[in-house]
């Protein structure tokens, strides 16, 4: 196996994303045969690219709710006195990711209107298991014989949820959060039936206009953005495996 | 000094440790054996509160251990464990300054120490500081172990089956280094094993453990002239009693006046291994060395079977 083939296949998908971002006119053939006659092939009622940093912007602060209530809630239940809340706190973020997100937006508009709030609302609930779960399995999966080390050599509670667990399990953290962005990323997109600026609005105008063009290039954006974050994310994972003496038994 | 005084432990119920009375002399190597289930690991992490006791208290230096919060008398006390409990995120100097830096010790006297302590344990701090837990081999991470247990100096030094991971030559090997140890930092220990051979070797005390209760507590020689029950008696080994009081005593210690021919033993053996190397050599006597290679004398066949016999 060559190794450095999938990274310049990374590098390369990159390339043509900031390009197609910056500069979508340079693409216009390529599209233009999946159009009809005189109906545009790139996107033209806003800027592509400032509709993909909204939709980062969206995500991004959707997650990071997300993970301070998610991790948050998995310390605590972890913690002795908060054990008996561990079934509880289960069973509400798991309705958190049952509940389709287009009914927690149907619900949320009516309370706070249109635009991008009910989406964060529905992207926070739906992001919050992965992070929770994992947070969960890396804070109980811990060696038995490094805790019993941790608390014989005098650690208080705190320090050793700062210096010795959370470090161990960071790595199974970051993968839940890898898997909350990805699936917030892809969900983002119905955002746009409630008016938040999203990447969605590409693909609905296409969808409205029978513009295939505007469809194709609203999904593969937002699904070069899904594979460059995923990958960055495994790759910062990786690192701190190895840095946590994980990865090098295997 | 460490009084146990009348410590109990229930669990829901069920009593592990039952009103176990002891004093530990400073300075001396105690070692506590039973059989899994004996309670022996829980009367240790009392000492140490790991464990709260149901009854009963344990006074080290006069002071009750409940004098103080829990974390901070842990930070004075060492604690090595089975398989080691390295932290794996953390280098080895990290990993031997986790208590020092929990009680604030400025950064020149900490790398001291963990240079200090990685020489002691044949460690080359240029080498060895910087790796990962995970880069070492077995013997190494056992070292360090220790080494962290005994980096801010503790007077008392507990250890939970510390050897049991090892293989029976790295054992050997750790077990000396850490009776080596003990008597340069004159720190002492109480330690906890299965291993009655391991238990002969380091104890200066060994005390006895049975369903939950102290069955014995009593010098090596003691225990196999005068067991206490027939449990103790099983545990030591009746076809073993003459080599168990072999291996309680070095060489060193059975030096007649004399010459004798033939490769000299080191004084530090034990006078079983010096036993073992005259049956093998098929010689009545064999010179004993002090380390820096003067003669001291011999033993002799006659005299460590003298030894070996039934004390009266």
């Amino acid at each position: 196996m060559r190794a450095w083939i999938p990274h310049l296949l990374r590098a390369a998908l990159l390339v043509v994303l900031i390009a197609f971002l910056v500069s979508p006119s340079w693409f216009d053939p390529l599209l233009k045969p999946l159009v009809q006659d005189n109906a545009p092939a790139i996107y033209n009622q806003g800027s592509l690219l400032t509709l993909t940093l909204l939709h980062l912007r969206t995500v991004a602060i959707a997650t990071t709710g997300a993970i301070i209530v998610a991790v948050t809630l998995a310390i605590l239940v972890t913690r002795s006195f908060g054990a008996e809340f561990l079934p509880l706190s289960r069973s509400l973020v798991n309705v958190g990711q049952t509940f389709p997100p287009v009914a927690v937006l149907a619900l949320a508009v009516p309370i706070l209107g249109f635009g991008e709030k009910p989406t964060l609302v529905a992207l926070f609930l739906y992001g919050l298991l992965p992070i929770f779960e994992n947070t969960l399995t890396g804070l109980t999966t811990l060696p038995p014989s490094v805790m019993e080390a941790a608390r014989g050599s005098g650690m208080t509670d705190r320090q050793r949820l700062f210096k010795v667990e959370l470090p161990l399990a960071m790595p199974v953290i970051l993968a839940g959060i890898r898997l909350s962005v990805v699936i917030s990323l892809a969900t983002a997109t119905i955002g746009s039936t409630v008016a938040a600026k999203t990447l969605g609005e590409v693909i609905i105008a296409g969808l409205q206009s029978n513009n295939i063009a505007f469809v194709l290039q609203g999904g593969l954006i937002v699904g070069a953005l899904a594979v460059l974050i995923y990958d960055g994310f495994s790759a910062i994972e990786r690192v701190m495996a190895r840095r946590a003496g994980l990865a090098a038994r295997s | 000094m460490i009084e146990i005084d009348g410590i109990t432990k229930r669990y829901d119920g069920i009593t592990v440790v039952n009103n176990v009375s002891m004093t530990i002399e400073p300075r001396t190597v105690t070692v506590i054996v039973g059989t899994s289930g004996s309670g022996k690991t829980t009367l240790l992490r009392m000492i140490n509160r790991l464990v709260e006791p149901t009854a009963g208290a344990i006074r080290l230096d006069g002071d009750d251990n409940r004098s103080m919060p829990g974390f901070e008398l842990r930070r004075r006390i060492g604690y090595a464990i089975q398989g080691h409990g390295l932290f794996p995120h953390r280098t080895v100097a990290q990993n031997i300054a986790t208590v020092p830096v929990l009680l604030g010790w400025n950064k020149a006297r900490i790398d001291a120490k963990v240079t200090e302590l990685l020489t002691l344990f044949q460690l080359d701090p240029a080498a060895f500081a910087n790796r990962f837990p995970h880069e070492l081999s077995g013997g190494q991470q056992q070292r360090v172990g220790v080494a962290r247990a005994l980096a801010a100096e503790p007077n008392v030094l507990l250890m939970d089956e510390p050897f049991g991971a090892l293989d029976p030559i790295i054992r050997a090997k750790a077990q000396a280094d850490l009776l080596a140890i003990q008597r340069l930092l004159g720190t002492t220990i109480v330690l906890v094993t299965h291993d009655m051979d391991e238990a002969f070797h380091l104890a200066h005390k060994i005390a006895v453990m049975d369903k939950g209760a102290l069955v014995q507590y009593g010098r090596p020689a003691e225990l196999v002239k005068d067991p206490a029950t027939a449990f103790v008696q099983t545990l030591i080994g009746t076809s073993e009693r003459p080599f168990r009081l072999l291996s309680i005593e070095t060489a060193g210690d059975a030096v007649e006046p004399g010459p004798a021919e033939g490769q000299p033993l080191a004084e530090t053996v034990s006078q079983r291994d010096a036993l073992s190397e005259l049956l093998w050599s098929g010689r009545a006597a064999l010179p004993v060395a002090a380390t820096d290679g003067t003669i001291l004398g011999r033993v002799t066949l006659e005299g460590l079977t003298r030894r070996a016999a039934k004390p009266q």
